[in-house]
């Protein structure tokens, strides 16, 4: 068993990156994320472990600090909120054109524009379709708690490297401003030389030794036929998370009749909704994604069949909901319910537009 | 024939040699057109880095402008930056790994415009990092159009009746803006029109990249140079344009030496 502390869940994102050996963080103040690098500064783990906290001059520095030192083979990352990711946009594309890991954490308030500081999942459709120029994939990963703010941090890194691929935590006002109880893992040295060099050594930028050709981060590529090979390598890159790193939970689905389908904090208060309804006697159940890239599309398509309907539920105007639909493809009914503006709404109402949607009566 | 060949055999020595390419320059054709200032800079860069002993220990950061492609001329590790943000890419680099000497390359346009922010706080903070700054007055890369840089009166593609105050602003003299910020450690303004300002490139920039080893701030090279497509000049009536028109505006010398400033940390009072 690992340390348990009560903890906020930004912090628990600048705790596990100390613990789990990141290298260097670099990033913006932005409100509901802020104390992300507080916590990372307040610690100095630059003292302890010799990682490096920046506080870059914007997002658009902070990304692409990162997009140069991911290039260096090391495990780096970057935290965020709505308007700043979407200041991160050109960068995050050249991470993913130049095939480099690190991780990016969205603290989703609501939008669009300045929008407002309360908890939002308006950037689903932003994170989950690349959310920049050009045809890339972030792999998303959705915590609906704060224990998950911590173990995505690894688990991450652990994804980021093994595709070569940024990884996105999408999370939100509610789940990085909440405390909650949190088993935090043992400090984890960062990688040592021997390590990077047999990790990232084939391509990192780590000084071009005489041993081998220069190494070249770029996304690049003035011939058409190499530069479409290039994106048939990221296709088939996605194509691979796809088949190996789906990832959701399912709650009350055996015999479920109504199937809920959300994410992140929504999938908290549907949770409830699915008690509440059980009381009542209907067969409700719950899918949370936990990757929304790739998308647990396959369960869906073999639910489909056997329910009357999905309800997504989602803080923004349905997004998730047209995945559900192309899943489903036309098997059963799949409607939307959500609140926009940063309003949560409670289980009850919850329940109430399964009823007026799917239940009827 | 081979009396020819005899006679070029015999001159071909080492003991006759008087220029030797570097082994840092790769064995390709540059993309440039004849008389730009980019190649020699190159040139001047591989040099240095081969004289110094650094080549593994460097790493270049390229920019998006006509020198995107430095990375095949080189041969060290690069990172391609995006349009004027090669100084934060050069922070990552530089910060996650403090024991290489790490630089940026950067046109006007990428430096001086698009990059204005990242190239300001990097210097602000005293990266410690060299910044090679190519000011051609114009976006070559594009196809001519106005750069911070362009003066005024100067005819590029979207200023085909001259740089006029009142629609575009004043020409952007940004390294004596760099000169000003306290994280400078060397600032100091270059050209490579002729075999004796190119000699004394060669020199600023092998003080910069020393320095850059001494961890005591940004080193930071503007080399004032021709774009002879850009201008629609031949390569010889360029330089006599640059020296006229540019020269005037940014005069070459240093502007700052002597690392950056030294400060007693402010006490917070309680
Ligand atoms: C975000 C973005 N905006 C615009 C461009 C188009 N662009 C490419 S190079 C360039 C100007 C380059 O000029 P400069 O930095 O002066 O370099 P030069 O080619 O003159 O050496 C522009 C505007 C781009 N590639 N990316
Ligand atoms: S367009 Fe100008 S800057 Fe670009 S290679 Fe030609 S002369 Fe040089
Ligand atoms: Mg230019």
């Amino acid at each position: 068993m690992g340390e348990l502390r009560l903890m906020k869940g930004n912090e628990v994102i600048a705790e596990a990156a100390i613990r789990c050996g990141c290298d260097g963080y670099f990033g913006y103040p932005i409100t509901p994320q802020s104390e992300v690098m507080e916590s990372l500064m307040a610690q100095r783990p630059w003292e302890t472990t010799g990682m490096v906290v920046l506080q870059a001059e914007s997002e658009i520095a902070s990304i692409h600090m990162v997009y140069g030192a991911a290039g260096c083979g090391k495990r780096v990352m970057t935290s965020s909120s709505s308007p700043g990711i979407s200041l991160m946009a050109e960068g995050i594309s050249y991470i993913a054109g130049s095939e480099l890991p690190c991780v990016i954490v969205n603290v989703q308030r609501g939008g669009p524009g300045l929008g407002t500081i309360q908890p939002s999942q308006a950037d689903y459709n932003q994170a989950t379709k690349g959310g920049g120029h050009g045809d890339y994939s972030l792999l998303v990963l959705a915590p609906s708690s704060v224990q998950e703010m911590n173990d995505f941090v690894g688990l991450g890194f652990e994804l980021a490297f093994k595709y070569r691929n940024p990884v996105m935590i999408l999370a939100d006002g509610v789940i990085g401003q909440m405390m909650e109880k949190v088993e935090l893992m043992d400090q984890q040295p960062r990688w040592s030389d021997q390590q990077l060099k047999e990790i990232t050594g084939s391509w990192a930028t780590s000084g071009k030794s005489k041993d081998r050709n220069k190494h070249v981060i770029t996304s690049l590529e003035m011939d058409s036929h190499i530069m479409e090979e290039n994106n048939l390598r990221l296709q088939a890159k996605y194509q691979r998370m796809k088949e190996e790193d789906v990832r959701y939970e399912l709650i009350d689905c055996e015999d479920a009749e109504y199937v809920l389908v959300a994410f992140g904090c929504a999938a908290r208060i549907c949770q409830k909704t699915v008690q509440l309804a059980r009381a009542k006697g209907y067969k409700v159940g719950l899918l949370r994604p936990i990757t929304l890239f790739p998308f647990p599309e396959r369960v869906i398509a073999e639910m489909a069949p056997k329910i009357k309907g999905f309800l997504t539920v989602e803080f923004n105007a349905g997004q998730m909901v047209n995945d559900v639909k192309l899943a489903a493809n036309g098997q059963t009914k799949v409607e939307y319910f959500g609140r926009m503006g940063g309003i949560l709404p409670s289980p009850d109402e919850v329940e109430k537009a399964l009823h007026q949607k799917l239940i009827g009566g | 024939m081979s009396e020819i060949a005899e006679r070029l055999k015999s001159i071909i020595r080492p003991e006759n040699q008087v220029y030797k390419k570097s082994s840092v320059l790769n064995d390709v054709t540059m993309h440039y057109c004849p008389g730009c200032s980019h190649g020699v800079v190159h040139k001047l860069i591989a040099d240095v880095i081969e004289e110094l002993g650094i080549q593994d220990q460097t790493i270049g950061v390229s920019p998006v402008g006509c020198a995107v492609f430095a990375y095949n001329y080189i041969d060290i590790d690069w990172s391609e930056a995006a349009h004027g943000r090669a100084p934060a890419v050069a922070t990552g680099i530089k910060r996650i790994m403090p024991e290489k000497t790490v630089f940026t390359y950067q046109g006007d346009g990428d430096l001086a415009a698009i990059g204005t922010a990242e190239t300001m706080h990097a210097v602000n903070r005293g990266e410690n990092i060299v910044m090679i700054f190519i000011n051609n007055a114009i976006y070559g890369m594009t196809g001519g159009q106005m750069a911070p840089t362009t003066l005024l009166g100067q005819v590029t593609s979207t200023t085909p009746y001259g740089r006029n105050v009142d629609l575009n602003g004043y020409p952007l003299k940004i390294t004596e803006l760099i000169a000003q910020l306290p994280g400078a450690a060397y600032v100091t303004r270059q050209s490579v029109h002729t075999a004796g300002a190119v000699r004394k490139a060669r020199k600023a920039i092998k003080k910069a990249f020393e320095l850059s080893q001494k961890n005591i701030g940004t080193c930071f090279v503007e080399v004032v140079s021709t774009c002879n497509s850009g201008w629609k000049m031949t390569p010889v009536e360029s330089n006599d344009w640059m020296v006229k028109q540019m020269f005037p505006l940014f005069p070459l010398g240093d502007l700052k030496d002597g690392g950056k400033e030294a400060t007693e940390p402010f006490q917070m009072k309680g």
